[in-house]
């Protein structure tokens, strides 16, 4: 096993920097799968980030209890902010939760004492394993696809293609988009916890609107119209850095054009099944199409 | 004392309004809410800079040049990416995400040409002299920012509600289908728009930069997140809205730096919009409905 | 006299200062199937609005089983057993038939998390009573042929059937239906009759707004008339063909509405 030792010694952060990724692009996947844009996920991968590594550093907590502590966390700060801002349609809720992000930025800058400030957090103890990556990843799959084949899943979907119809079925509206949004809040902040055990430094940049910016490309380059969309999309977004040089230095410039070209030119995204299947020739159940 | 603080404050609040406006002006006409403001914003002032250094041009014509530049970009980004959309009659959300996305590349791409190191405009440039005005000491700098941009904004104002073209502008932000019944050539007119509200924000960008005498490549981004908030604070789409809520959002500021502390500042627009969203979600001003599909 | 299902009560309805409906009165009986006819912009899509707790009534009170809608959110009124169509129709396009009709029935599957994340028998028995509920509900307006189809490529008069069937789902007492045969051709229109009639046979209490005059009066056992948003009338078929008020809201609208274009909102 020589080889895989190799291969792991080198390529490990970047396999999991890649499941962290798909986290993250998955906790977009779930807002967006009930219709809103919440550009708040960056900030509440911050908030489990600086809660947890502040907890492990300081007081020497256990690691699974700081992940819980690093997934309440946002938890709580989206139950609070949900209120007013998931009143909001559309562009409103998205512009409330970028400024939102924004806040979370200026807090964390200005709480130098506990979170170092500009300068961020250095030494935070490397506790994360391959296993709770995967597991994480394996998890919130399992989870998601268990949402989405339940009545929760598809009150969704029908949130987000008429609010005022699914409101009149029953659905409670106001409470599936909270659901939604702290859901996404929790994953995005397990992402956080497993992302600054890594790399055992973080400072406020890594959670500002690049890295919303960086999710968001990663979901709807994917796809959001199955569970495997975000991960593709977050498997390339993570990968091409390695693979073109030109790419890295350009980073983010790369992304913002990536999300511009994938909005104009292949709105659903790459993973698209209909599409595929269409193009492949199969019937699928969304019955003939001319 | 409390007045040159409140010139201070007029002088960012204005600022805060022309921002506003540009970025109000693309909501209420083009129905689309244009996050590459901030980056449009950022380069009016990089483009007003490599004037004044590079081309040797006097300030008031590096602000033309500012207007014209940050406009150009703004008609480009129309073309380009917005006009598909629309023809597509894509939901709200996407032309937003792209605006998401170019911002990004802009803000990036700068940092790449220019470095990430905070600029400023050459000393020799700046206007240095003081005025004395009803017993209170006013910079030229100071004066001449409220002098342009209420310019500027009386400028809009009048149009909007005096001209032909300002009561097009009126009914397409009504209804784009009916306007186009009516003969107005919309498409003419969201050109104009775009070139309008970029040009503004590219100025506003020019007057920051001065006033902070400071520019760097993300300059855009916390006057993005601002001018988020004066927009709700005024009520979408509303143009008086938005200056009244620009001015005070600059008043809100300057005199919670003075009473509260300097560290408060940026966080001031922040807290008076989670209030505000509490009470009244649609704004202070505004009573605007979203057009209805 | 049984008790009467739906109570509108002196229902008033201001948007600054135009009076879209002012001191409203009516009652629906359950077991029947009542209509709601006036001129184009008589307010008649805003009273569904108002029952089904859309808009606030600036004055005037809505008894459901003599209980008060005011007050509470739309889901909760559905809950509590008023499901309504949509005049310009409200379909999930994106999903099929079936998920459609299920859609409705989001607050009679009673599994909790534990149940879907584990897919606990209660969970599975109750997705698959949905699904066959489902079917059932589609059979009923003869769309069970086509329950995998998308509902986007439903031709109009499907869709207007298709929603009945997604309001049935909630399991309502009172189905209010907002012009159900809008756009449809005669045989179409005949063969809703027999449908509409059916579901009252099972016990549902229809309430519906329409155009369609002979639609309405072949099918409704009450009418109530509104022009400027007053009701002039209220009664049976008959009496309403007969009253003048009735007759001259119509012919005397019908003169100014040649030159108008058509389409304006009930």
């Amino acid at each position: 096993m020589d080889s895989f030792d190799n291969f792991w010694s080198i390529y490990s952060n970047l396999v999991l920097s890649l499941g962290v990724n798909a986290l993250l692009a998955l906790s977009i996947y779930l807002t967006l799968s009930c219709g809103m844009l919440a550009m708040a996920n960056a900030a509440f991968m911050g908030i489990g980030a600086y809660t947890s590594s502040i907890l492990t550093m300081n007081y020497g907590w256990p690691f699974s209890a700081a992940l819980a502590a690093g997934m309440v966390a946002p938890v709580l700060v989206a139950l609070v902010i949900g209120r007013p801002t998931l009143r909001l349609s559309g562009v409103y809720l998205a512009m409330a939760t970028l400024a939102f992000g924004e806040v979370v930025r200026l807090t964390v800058l200005r709480a130098e004492g506990l979170t170092g400030g500009a300068l961020g957090l250095n030494g935070i103890p490397q506790l994360t394993q391959w296993w709770h990556v995967l597991l994480s990843v394996v998890v919130v799959l399992f989870v998601l696809a268990r949402l989405r084949r339940s009545r929760i899943g598809r009150a969704f979907e029908a949130i987000k293609e008429d609010e005022t119809a699914a409101g009149l079925m029953g659905i409670d509206v106001n409470g599936h988009k909270m659901l939604a949004f702290a859901l996404g809040g929790a994953i995005a902040g397990l992402a956080g916890v497993l992302n600054a055990h890594l790399t055992f430094f973080i400072g406020p940049q890594e959670f500002g609107f690049d890295r919303g910016v960086e999710i968001l490309t990663m979901t709807i380059l994917g796809g959001i119209n199955s569970l495997f969309g975000p991960v593709i999309g977050a498997v390339i977004i993570t990968l091409l850095p390695e693979l073109l040089r030109s790419f890295k230095d350009y980073r983010a410039v790369a992304n913002g054009l990536i999300l511009v070209v994938i909005v104009l030119f292949m709105p659903k995204g790459l993973w698209n099944p209909a599409w595929l299947r269409r193009r492949v020739g199969l019937r699928g159940r969304k019955g003939v199409t001319p | 004392m409390l007045a040159q603080q409140l010139f201070n404050a007029l002088s960012l609040g204005c600022v805060y309004a022309l921002f506003a406006l540009g970025f109000t002006l693309i909501f209420g006409v083009l129905g689309v809410v244009n996050l590459s403001q901030g980056a449009v914003f950022m380069l009016g002032a990089y483009a007003a800079l490599t004037a004044v250094t590079r081309l040797g041009a006097p300030l008031w014509l590096a602000i033309g040049f500012a207007f014209a530049f940050s406009g150009l970009v703004g008609l480009l980004i129309d073309r380009i990416v917005l006009k598909p959309l629309r023809a597509r009659d894509a939901p709200h959300l996407i032309p937003m995400i792209a605006t998401i996305g170019l911002g990004l590349a802009m803000n990036s791409l700068v940092q790449g040409w220019f470095g990430a190191e905070n600029q400023r405009f050459p000393s020799e440039v700046l206007p240095q002299d003081s005025l004395q005005l009803a017993g209170v000491s006013v910079t030229v700098l100071e004066l001449g920012i409220i002098l342009v941009s209420f310019a500027l904004m009386t400028v809009l104002l009048l149009a909007l509600k005096k001209t032909q073209l300002g009561r097009a502008l009126r009914a397409i932000a009504e209804s784009p289908k009916a306007a186009r019944l009516l003969g107005i050539n919309v498409d003419g007119l969201f050109m104009l728009t775009s070139f309008v509200a970029a040009g503004l924000g590219g100025v506003a960008g020019v007057l920051i930069g001065l006033y902070s005498n400071a520019l760097f490549p993300l300059m855009g981004q916390p006057m993005l997140h601002k001018g988020i908030a004066v927009i709700i604070l005024g009520g979408m789409g509303d143009i008086r809205g938005a200056m009244f809520a620009g001015l005070f959002l600059g008043f809100a500021e300057v005199l919670s730096v003075t009473y509260i502390g300097s560290d408060m500042r940026d966080a001031v627009a922040f807290g008076l919009l989670f209030l505000v969203l509490l009470v009244r979600p649609k704004g202070l001003f505004g009573s605007v409905q979203e057009r209805k599909v | 006299m049984s008790a009467p299902l739906l109570e509108l009560n002196n229902v008033s309805r201001h948007f600054g200062g135009l009076k879209v409906l002012q001191d409203v009165s009516f009652t629906v009986r359950p077991g029947t199937i009542s209509g709601l006819i006036g001129p184009n912009g008589a307010g008649k899509t805003t009273v569904f609005n108002l029952i089904t707790g859309l808009l606030p009534p600036t004055t005037g009170d809505i008894l459901l089983d003599g209980a008060t809608l005011l007050g509470r959110k739309p889901h909760a009124i559905t809950r509590a057993g008023v499901a309504r169509t949509f005049q310009n129709i409200r379909i999930f396009k994106e999903m099929t038939l079936l998920e459609n009709v299920i859609v409705g029935m989001h607050r009679h599957l009673h599994y909790g998390v534990p149940g879907l994340l584990m897919a606990l028998p209660g969970y599975r028995a109750a997705e698959r009573r949905a699904r066959d509920r489902a079917r059932e509900l589609l059979s009923w307006m003869k769309l069970d042929h086509k329950a995998d189809d998308l509902a986007d490529n439903l031709s109009y008069g499907a869709q207007r059937r298709l929603e009945i069937a997604r309001a049935l789902a909630t399991e309502p007492r009172l189905l209010l239906l907002d012009e159900p045969v809008a756009g449809m051709n005669s045989t179409e229109k005949s063969e809703l009759m027999r449908e509409i009639v059916a579901i009252q046979g099972r016990g549902y209490t229809i309430f519906m707004i329409e155009h369609d005059m002979r639609f309405v009066m072949g099918l409704c056992e009450e009418i109530s008339v509104l022009n400027f948003g007053k009701i002039i009338a209220h009664g049976g078929p008959e009496q309403i063909r007969s009253d003048p008020q009735v007759i001259e809201a119509y012919l005397g609208r019908e003169d100014d509405e040649v030159s108008v274009s058509a389409g304006g909102a009930a």
